[in-house]
């Protein structure tokens, strides 16, 4: 009978006690955030996809166009094109395309990155009804104006001028040897062929 | 000829209070669970959300009607509306104020338990008629609750009815008249345990409209949706209003037995303005305790009822007894 009214009162305490809580909760001001109207900054470690940084001496990619990620991509998701442009050191970049509806964002493609040309995104919101949103070219998203046009060393053009028509005389020269080299060769078996004649 | 004119003014004045009332309790629900949890509730459709129960509303009337093949088609199209009316019909006995009363019924108490019994039977009905399992444990289960917390609430209501000397809710509330130390729950001169009598009924009155903490007849975690698992559109619509005219048939009900009526605390200004104030006052409490408690087992809603609730009215009505015939 004792535990009868102990049983109540503690009962009774303990109802009153949570009454009192979500009371305090109710005055208190809501935490939710309205996503859509307003949302949370994302966390710089976040790995979306990956995309160009831009260096901010050149302002510009870093990118040397060696393709190591293209190479160390398992799902074969990413293509580098690049070109040669006279005047310019190594290669110039003209097409990084990422198809990110094979990503399977392992990273490796940022790994592999020698120079540090590339890094995870923070873009979290990527949501179509058209799969071709997905091919993103990174270029382009990292220059949306224009990719501006790489530039020249004059020195180096220069150079490379002299080089190519340096080339291009010792490729002459070897031309007219071997035409040279071809006529004697011919005469030789002219003349051979005439000394064949007399044998015969 | 000014007999029908009355009929029809009470009608539609009735059905309005109601309507309104079941639309925004839903509202007032929400948003409450929604604060109390740190949410917003609903805030995209009006102003803090206030046109959202007219969208609800929109929707469930525009959805097809599905009667599933296990039915019993009678019994599962009766149960929604057999659910709404006892609750409905029952404010035509409600004191709003001292003239603000649609009929004065010698017998409006008895009345009262009368139809209110009802709607734990179209709970039953509803689950049986939906030939789902989960809809036939939800109704024994409301029944048995039903049966268990109707017994402390009637004694509860007659030593009310011993104190006050009539079943006219009228009568009831005039016996009250005056300041807060008039009123029924604190009429210690006729029994020193009228407070703990409040309380009782304040409880039973939960679990009569089948809320939380003893919602157990639609216990969404253990029985999908209980007695409504089967309906979809206008019938879910129904049992839903049902249970919010239910919710404000029991708080008027302890307004007008406990809280003195349309009285106002300090005897200033009596009105149908401390009527509501009062009655929105117990529904706001309801939904607290809706969003502080979880759900009671069956066993232990049981255990409230016959171990507590049925020897404390008990013992109140014995005292009540004693004091009526000492003093």
């Amino acid at each position: 009978m004792a535990g009868y009214f102990k049983d109540l009162i503690t009962g009774i305490k303990s109802l009153a006690i949570g009454m009192k809580i979500t009371n305090k909760e109710f005055l208190t001001k809501p935490i939710t955030l309205q996503y859509p109207h307003e949302a949370l900054q994302m966390t710089p470690r976040y790995r979306g996809h990956i995309e160009l940084l831009k260096d901010p001496e050149s302002g510009t990619h870093s990118c040397i166009s060696c393709g190591m990620c293209a190479r160390g991509c398992p799902s074969g998701c990413i293509t580098v094109k690049s070109k040669k442009v006279p005047g310019v050191k190594g290669k110039v970049l003209t097409d990084y395309i990422l198809n990110f509806t094979t990503c399977s964002l392992c990273g490796q493609c940022v790994e592999n990155c020698k120079p540090g040309a590339i890094d995870f995104s923070n873009e979290y919101n990527l949501a179509s009804t058209n799969r071709d949103d997905f091919i993103f070219d990174l270029l382009k998203r990292l220059h949306p104006e224009g990719v501006p046009e790489p530039e020249v060393d004059p020195e180096l053009l220069k150079k490379e001028e002299e080089k190519k028509a340096a080339a291009a005389k010792k490729a002459a020269e070897k031309k007219a040897a071997a035409a040279q080299a071809a006529a004697e060769k011919a005469a030789a078996a002219e003349s051979g062929e005439s000394k064949a004649e007399e044998k015969s | 000829m000014d007999e029908l004119i009355r009929v029809i003014i009470y009608f539609v004045g009735i059905a309005a209070f109601l309507g309104l009332n079941l639309a925004y309790l839903g509202w007032v629900e929400r948003k409450g669970a929604g604060h109390i949890q740190r949410r917003t509730g609903p805030k995209e459709v009006g102003p803090y959300g206030l046109i959202q129960p007219l969208a609800d509303g929109l929707k469930l009337m525009s959805k097809q009607l599905v009667i599933p093949d296990a039915a019993d088609r009678a019994l599962y199209m009766c149960a929604p509306i057999l659910c709404m009316v006892p609750a409905v019909l029952l404010f035509v006995v409600m004191p709003f104020g001292d003239e603000l009363v649609p009929r004065e019924f010698n017998l409006g108490l008895l009345m009262m338990f009368a139809f209110a019994s009802a709607a734990g039977m179209s709970i039953l009905i509803g689950g049986w008629g939906s030939g789902n399992k989960y809809s036939l444990i939800a109704g024994t289960r409301a029944v048995s609750q039903a049966v268990a917390y109707e017994v402390p609430m009637i004694i509860t209501a007659i030593t009310i009815v011993m104190i006050t000397g009539s079943m006219d809710l009228n009568e009831i509330v005039r016996y009250q008249n005056g300041g807060f130390w008039n009123w029924n729950f604190l009429a210690l001169n006729k029994s020193i345990f009228m407070p703990v009598s409040f309380l009782v009924f304040f409880v039973c009155n939960l679990a009569e409209c089948n809320r939380a903490p003893f919602d157990l007849g639609e216990a969404e975690s253990e029985l999908v949706a209980g007695y409504i698992t089967e309906y979809g559109g206008m019938g879910f619509g129904l049992f839903m209003m049902a249970e919010y005219a239910n919710l404000v048939l029991a708080a008027a009900l302890t307004t007008v037995l406990f809280l003195g009526g349309w009285n106002c605390p300090l005897g200033i200004l009596p009105g149908p303005h401390w009527f509501l104030i009062k009655m929105y006052f117990l529904i706001w409490s309801f939904v607290w305790i809706r969003w502080t408690f979880p759900r009671t087992t069956l066993w232990g809603l049981l255990n409230l009822s016959w171990k507590y609730l049925i020897p404390f009215s008990l013992v109140n009505l014995l005292i009540t007894a004693l004091f009526i015939k000492v003093f």
